[in-house]
């Protein structure tokens, strides 16, 4: 049993009651709502003839179905103007905020909720989507939930939870030239497991998490679930308190920061709390990392030859051989050199400005490949004008990107944007599942931002590493 | 033990969770380990509003071609056509957090799933919807999906209780966990009603909080759980 973790505190913070099931019901501090996971929760709440019970507590936006394209309404899928229209009426007259497109901040809920400052430390954070883990950067505990629990907390402003084991995930030393918070993450779900994290939650820490800034920790924060861990986090720092000072929230209250920042402080994990486990994992021996099967934990180093399927764990190769073939790579070989089709950059893991930055800087005086289909689908309005503002939108567009509207698009094909037939993607988006970006022999190879913009321009999955001094200044 | 529950916090529509002690049934094998949300449900047929008609999408992709032609798989398979206990391997429903899932599942007329382990979010999505979600080690679960298989008019008896699963004459040891075991045995799986009771503690729990400003929580006396009815 742990003790002293930031866990321990904010679940204690949380706690309003031991429930007879054996789990404990804790209050949740903000509950962001999209589109897609909500309508059934509202419709059981009228049923049972109850009420928004924390209106100022639940944020909306909607991300999941929205077009990143031609956004006038009605939308021409009529299926999303449905589920639009239908969380438009849930939240009128609610008291809930809606960041919807007219608004400007809209975008998807796992970048407004930071960009906004609604998502602070020692919350409890819930939301309809598994990728909240996400908001654990701040030092929030922060999970995904499922339709039930979106009803229970619309309801009660609570969700029945049983208490994780902590584990402490250290990543030494210094990240290599090249590597990014994404390699950071693929490489610990390759070590531990799709599984690993079940039963767990996921403290981040070492040198290589610290120096990190808030979007990398994002970014990390944001696939604990693909390793299994419902949530994840990084300890509140100077680097949090820098983010959040320039927030909504407190940009124009400094009193009101100053007033909270004690209760930050205080959540942070204790120098002598104790683990239910804990894994040292060397950052600086860490490369670009990119998938090679269906899974984001079938991950390996840019020059690592892709494994063979009976050298796993016998538990792994069934699925390593059905992946392999739905992929068409062969083992032995490496991930470099294989073609694709499609560039996505975008989705909850890696759309914020640094991201985008990182891979317009890579970009900048190069084409994409004649034969690939790139686009960049920014994570919400506001990094949308942000990246305009900085001129990244015509530095991606003069090298041939699509520059679209945000939303969660290609990460997992509910719009129009997915990939066609057979095609293979580079993603900076968080799974690799079949079918996962719209058709069902699409093939996603994971990898971070400027990984993706190599591969846009050689038309190949390319180790970004070899091409830096090409960069035209 | 539900009897101690005090349901005075109970809306108008909340209802007593049903006790689930134990689910019969004939099996449906679905082999493989890390068989995702996104297998189990694409996310094209999750633009609805309701769960319904949802069943007929359960695996869709491994289940149908291009051109609508069926594949090979369990539930195309004539034999298992009215099977209500799915039998699947490891880490079964990992990714995404849609109760859309177990709810395709639960309309194509699953009632219990037993495998050797579940995605945390997806047990959980199964357990509101009152469906036990049952463990037992690899080599257990193998040997039932080969039962299944050949034998799929026998019947499988999963005790919640006292966690067994009885099948072709034999009581095996399996694993409900301890808050699924007496959430389902005890009827109280609806947490809405179970924690939509607790009004007072939670409004004090809210006030503790530093981050909460005071008009967040409402007045003394009125009803935090927004429960309409007249209680």
């Amino acid at each position: 049993m742990s003790r002293g973790t930031l866990y321990d505190k904010v679940w204690e913070n949380h706690k309003v009651a031991s429930l007879p099931t054996g789990q404990d019901q804790l209050f949740v501090g903000l509950h962001l709502v999209h589109e897609v996971t909500s309508p059934q929760a509202f419709g059981m709440l009228k049923e049972r003839g109850r009420t928004v019970a924390f209106p100022e507590r639940t944020h909306a936006t909607v991300d999941h179905i929205v077009p990143t394209g031609d956004r006038a309404r009605p939308f021409g899928d009529e299926a999303a103007e449905n589920m639009m229209a239908e969380l438009e009426e849930n939240v009128r007259g609610s008291g809930i905020t809606f960041s919807d497109p007219d608004s400007g901040d809209q975008g998807i809920v796992h970048v407004i909720g930071p960009e906004q400052g609604l998502t602070q430390p020692g919350m409890t954070i819930v939301c309809g989507d598994s990728h909240t883990s996400t908001h654990g950067a701040f030092g929030a505990l922060a999970f995904g939930i499922g339709t039930s629990q979106i009803r229970d907390v619309l309801a009660t402003g609570c969700v029945a939870m049983e208490k994780q084991k902590v584990r402490r995930i250290e990543v030494t030393g210094e990240l290599g030239d090249g590597v990014t918070a994404k390699d950071v993450i693929l490489t610990i779900i390759r070590k531990l497991g799709t599984e690993g994290g079940v039963g767990y939650v996921y403290e981040y820490a070492g040198e290589a998490i610290e120096t990190l800034g808030m979007e990398g920790r994002m970014s990390i924060c944001n696939m604990s679930i693909e390793g299994g861990a419902r949530a994840g986090y990084v300890n509140p720092d100077e680097t949090t308190y820098e983010w959040l000072r320039e927030t909504d929230a407190f940009a124009d209250d400094p009193e009101e920061f100053e007033r909270l920042k004690p209760y930050w402080e205080s959540v942070t994990s204790d120098s002598d709390a104790e683990y239910d486990d804990v894994v040292t994992i060397d950052g600086s021996a860490i490369e670009p990392t990119v998938t090679w099967g269906t899974t984001p934990g079938q991950g390996i180093g840019i020059t690592e030859p892709i494994p063979h399927p009976e050298d796993l764990p016998a538990e792994k190769v069934e699925t390593a051989r059905r992946a392999q073939k739905h992929m068409r790579v062969e083992p032995g070989e490496t991930m470099e050199g294989y073609k694709i089709d499609v560039a996505f950059l975008g989705s909850c893991t890696n759309a914020r400005l640094k991201d985008l930055r990182e891979a317009a800087a890579f970009v900048k005086g190069r084409e994409v490949h004649p034969d690939v289909r790139a686009m960049v689908v920014p994570g919400s309005q506001r990094v949308q004008k942000a990246a305009e503002a900085e001129g990244l939108d015509a530095v991606f567009k003069a090298a041939g990107f699509d520059w679209r509207e945000p939303g969660c698009s290609m990460c997992l094909g509910m719009n129009d944007d997915q990939l066609q037939g057979d095609e293979a993607s580079a993603s900076s988006s968080n799974r690799n599942f079949v079918g996962r970006q719209g058709s069902k022999d699409g093939r996603t190879v994971l990898m971070s931002p400027i990984m993706v913009a190599a591969a846009a321009v050689t038309g190949e999955v390319t180790d970004v590493r070899e091409m830096k001094e090409v960069t035209v200044a | 033990m539900s009897d101690a529950i005090d349901h005075d916090g109970f809306a108008d529509g909340d209802a007593p969770a049903e006790r689930v002690t134990e689910v019969s049934g004939t099996g449906i094998p679905v082999r493989g380990n890390d068989i995702d949300t996104d297998q189990i449900i694409p996310a094209r047929f999750m633009k609805v509003v309701t769960f319904d008609g949802l069943g007929q999408f359960a695996f869709f992709d491994q289940r149908f071609g291009d051109e609508d032609e069926e594949k090979d798989h369990p539930f195309n398979e004539e034999k298992y056509q009215g099977a209500n206990v799915l039998v699947v391997n490891a880490n079964f429903g990992c990714g995404s957090s849609r109760e859309h899932a177990p709810q395709a599942l639960m309309r194509w007329g699953i009632d219990a799933v037993i495998g050797e382990s579940f995605a945390e979010i997806f047990a959980g999505n199964c357990l509101a919807l009152g469906i036990p979600t049952v463990t037992a080690d690899a080599d257990t679960v193998e040997t039932l999906q080969e039962h299944v298989a050949t034998n799929p008019d026998a019947e499988i008896e999963i005790d919640v209780e006292n966690e067994t699963v009885a099948y072709g004459g034999e009581t095996i040891e399996v694993t409900v966990s301890e808050a699924q075991r007496r959430a389902l045995v005890e009827g109280v799986w609806d947490t809405t009603a179970l924690m939509g009771a607790n009004t007072e503690a939670v409004k004090e729990t809210a006030r503790s909080l530093p981050y909460i400003p005071a008009a967040h929580v409402p007045d003394e006396g009125s009803d935090v759980t927004g429960a309409a009815g007249d209680d």
